[in-house]
């Protein structure tokens, strides 16, 4: 069977209020698993982050204090305090802890721009926060739970597959 | 009422060839208005020789001239015959001898001695310990906010305190000589290259901003950190000399200018513009004293109080 | 000898106590340390429950306050000295003589290290510092050769810890004002270096270009491997000519002188990184803890890939060869 994976998905001409609804279903979730997620950002709760998958079309601003993610489609842009960009699975694999972003900037494979304190508050945030993808997500309830894990478990072995590439 | 404020001449960090390290301690010597000068190789170990035959005769002069005379020790104290070296100026009792480092701070303990700007001494607790072991003047770190200054000398009334006033900031030591590797040699084998630089060797950032100063395996700041328009404050606080690092410039107009504006006979703002003559050849910083970036320069207004 | 191991959050704390660590050693959430990141370090109650969790397996656990105390706020670094004592640290990492002195006198009992940020650098430094404060340990500047390292254990009466991976600082330790001079913040007095309040990165072209403060650090090429935008890492212009002035991107990995640095007495090896993230702080333990214990040729080869972690994707071995200098 196809793993159905974000890639796969047609996000160039899915709107993007769908896909706003449900990346911000899944934050929602994760903010439930971990309610500390954003304790460790101390004053940095009211900066706007943005994450900017080098390899999707889209555009994700997060905003703690908010609570808040939305979604734009490149070369649409918005407007942010600290910027990240990367391949989407190494974003991904940052927000679990399962790779090290100061290893990842040397290497030249994520770019941060902006508050700089802002981002690192952010990074040792997401560090701390025991995120596991397949995990919280496979909690998730409703009609996309199923389509979730499995997109969640796709990417973790994409991650790790590449990431342990990247370092041999 | 609060002595009189006085002046004293850091140790020549920079390598000078021997006689002209002679001929500027002579002249300091015959016309600076200085209490004390500090002499002797701290930054690093290998120049030693090259003032170590002129010594005696700077002494005579300094002394007959009625300064008093401290021998400094090495800031950065790794090799065997270094550590030899402080054990023999623990053993002085002709002179007094200043500290530069945790070896001299332990050997010395016991008898009277200074302790040089390149110590960590932050806060009045470190200042006590060191008074209580011997430390009868301590030269604060050129880092200190005015604010911490004013709090260390309140909170250590019984030891004499400095404040580093004039002169290329000493920033960093390290093992390695960025000097000698900058001219394509290493530390064993440098050939003294860091004596091509009197005033030091400019470092500039990419964008050919001169930035930091060279001096063997010492970097300096670009930027001449100067307190001219900080001493009545200084003084306030119960600062009781302050210090002149040696650059090219003529040292005995800076001392002059100096003594002349902690006597009251000029103006701090007007000083620093005839400071700019003596020493056209770096911009001034006080930035630390104000709690900022050290390259900063905060200029002050005539009426501005504390 | 012994692994001593980092950890910024309680995760990674965990992360190295599981992977082999026979100590932990961390900071509280403030200026008394010097990795006082945001978002990084513990707070009392995290330092309780992760000593706790040590404790459980065997671990130690190193409270490192290990900045300057600032003149008329000690109250501070005495309170953070009080409370890690209270929750049971096995060691304090001191580097201020005032804070040395007080710790010794209030808490006889507390074993105190003192932290590479004091810079004692010989056998009378160190030994000035066990007759004062009775210090337990020394954790000994990155300035030393393992022949150097080997003379001062003859001849100090106390243990000797030394850095084998991660981060290397080019300067003498705990006297350098480098960072304060360009952005008023320095590790002595705030506990950072470089901090990333006054760090920019620009895109110029292809290139990336960091700056701190007003000065600029470095430029990239496109694909060149990148480093902390530290100054004494920074690329420079001295006489025209382009150069890292003080050292290249780079960090330290002296694991292939275990064998030296045992002989000359070592009895603990420290990894630098409080600052970076668990995954880091996992991979480096757990292969340093299989490192100690395989034959040199087994040793290269677990090493090898450490290099990827690395500032500049490279590794130096840094003072403990004399070439370095």
């Amino acid at each position: 069977m196809r793993i159905p994976t974000l890639y796969a998905l047609p996000l160039d001409v899915m709107p993007v209020a769908l896909i706003e609804r449900a990346a911000s279903l899944l934050f929602k979730r994760l903010l439930v698993t971990h309610p500390g997620l954003f304790d460790r950002l101390g004053e940095f709760r009211e900066r706007r982050f943005v994450f900017a998958p080098v390899d999707l079309p889209l555009v994700f601003k997060v905003e703690p204090e908010k609570k808040a993610l939305s979604v734009c489609r490149k070369p649409q842009d918005f407007e942010a305090d600290a910027r990240i960009e990367a391949p989407l699975f190494l974003l991904l694999a940052l927000l679990e802890g399962r790779c090290d972003a100061d290893a990842l900037f040397f290497s030249r494979d994520l770019t941060v721009t902006g508050d700089m304190e802002a981002m690192l508050a952010m990074r040792n945030a997401l560090d701390d926060s025991n995120i596991d993808l397949p995990r919280d997500l496979s909690r998730m309830t409703g009609p996309l739970a199923p389509l979730f894990a499995r997109a969640g478990n796709s990417l973790r072995r994409r991650a790790l597959g590449e990431e342990t590439a990247a370092w041999n | 009422m609060k002595r009189r404020p006085e002046l004293t001449l850091g140790p020549v960090y920079f390598l000078w060839d021997g006689p002209r390290w002679r001929d500027f301690h002579f002249r300091i010597a015959d016309e600076a208005p200085v209490e004390r000068v500090v002499i002797g190789e701290t930054v690093c170990s290998k120049r030693q020789h090259f003032i170590e035959p002129h010594l005696a005769e700077v002494i005579e002069r300094l002394e007959r001239a009625g300064k008093t005379v401290i021998l400094s020790s090495l800031a950065l104290v790794t090799l065997e015959r270094e550590g030899r070296q402080i054990r023999e100026l623990a053993e002085e009792r002709d002179h007094l001898v200043e500290a530069n480092d945790l070896s001299a701070l332990g050997l010395f303990a016991g008898h009277a001695h200074t302790v040089g700007p390149l110590v960590n001494v932050y806060n009045g607790a470190t200042a006590r310990l060191l008074a209580a072991r011997g430390a009868t003047r301590i030269c604060l770190p050129p880092e200190l906010p005015f604010t911490s200054v004013e709090k260390i000398a309140a909170d250590a009334p019984d030891v004499a305190l400095e404040v580093f006033a004039f002169g290329r900031t000493p920033l960093a030591i390290s093992a390695r000589c960025a000097h000698a590797r900058s001219k394509g040699k290493i530390k064993d084998n440098c050939l003294f290259v860091c004596g091509d630089d009197p005033d030091g060797l400019t470092v500039k950032t990419l964008d050919r901003q001169p930035f930091l100063s060279l001096n063997g395996v010492q970097t300096l700041s670009h930027t001449c950190q100067t307190l001219l328009g900080d001493l009545p404050d200084l003084v306030d606080a119960g600062i009781s000399s302050f210090r002149l690092s040696p650059q090219t410039c003529d040292m005995v107009a800076v001392a002059r200018l100096y003594r002349d504006v902690l006597d009251g006979k000029r103006d701090g703002a007007d000083a620093l513009a005839s400071l700019a003559d003596i020493y056209p050849d770096a911009p001034f910083s006080n930035g630390f004293h104000h709690a900022r970036e050290g390259a900063a320069f905060i200029a002050r207004s005539r009426n501005a109080s504390g | 000898m012994e692994l001593i191991c980092p950890a910024g959050t309680p995760a990674a704390f965990r992360e190295a106590v599981d992977a082999g660590a026979d100590a932990v050693y961390c900071g509280f959430r403030d200026e008394t340390n010097a990795r006082n990141f945001p978002g990084l370090n513990f707070s009392r109650e995290e330092l309780r429950e992760a000593i706790a969790y040590a404790h459980a397996r065997g671990v130690e656990t190193f409270v490192a306050l290990n900045t300057f105390m600032r003149a008329g706020d000690e109250e501070i670094w005495y309170r953070a000295a009080a409370d890690a004592v209270a929750l049971g640290a096995d060691a304090l990492i001191l580097a201020d003589f005032g804070l040395m002195a007080h710790v010794a006198e209030r808490y006889p009992e507390q074993r105190l290290h003192v932290s590479v940020q004091a810079s004692a650098s010989n056998p009378e430094a160190i030994g000035f510092l066990v007759e004062a404060f009775n210090a337990k340990r020394v954790v000994l500047p990155r300035t030393l050769t393992v022949a150097d390292i080997a003379r001062i254990g003859k001849r100090i009466p106390c243990e000797m810890e030394v850095f084998v991976f991660g981060g290397l600082c080019v300067m003498a330790e705990g006297r350098c004002s480098l960072s304060s001079y360009a952005t008023g913040k320095s590790p002595n007095m705030n506990g950072v270096c470089s901090p990333a309040s006054h760090v920019h990165y620009r895109k110029d072209g292809r290139d990336m270009v960091s700056e701190l403060g007003d000065f600029t650090i470095n430029r990239f090429p496109a694909g060149e491997a990148a480093g902390y935008p530290t100054l004494c890492k920074g690329r420079f212009d001295i006489a025209d000519s382009h150069a890292y002035a003080f050292e290249d991107p780079v960090s330290l990995d002296a694991m292939g002188e275990i064998d030296a640095l045992r002989a000359a007495g070592v009895s603990a090896l420290k990894i630098e990184g409080r600052q970076r993230g668990k995954a880091y702080v996992a991979d480096v333990v757990s292969t340093l803890r299989k490192a100690l214990d395989a034959t040199p040729a087994e040793r290269e080869r677990l090493l090898a890939r450490m290099h990827g972690m690395s500032e500049g994707q490279k590794t130096t071995t840094g003072a403990y060869e004399k070439r370095w200098r």
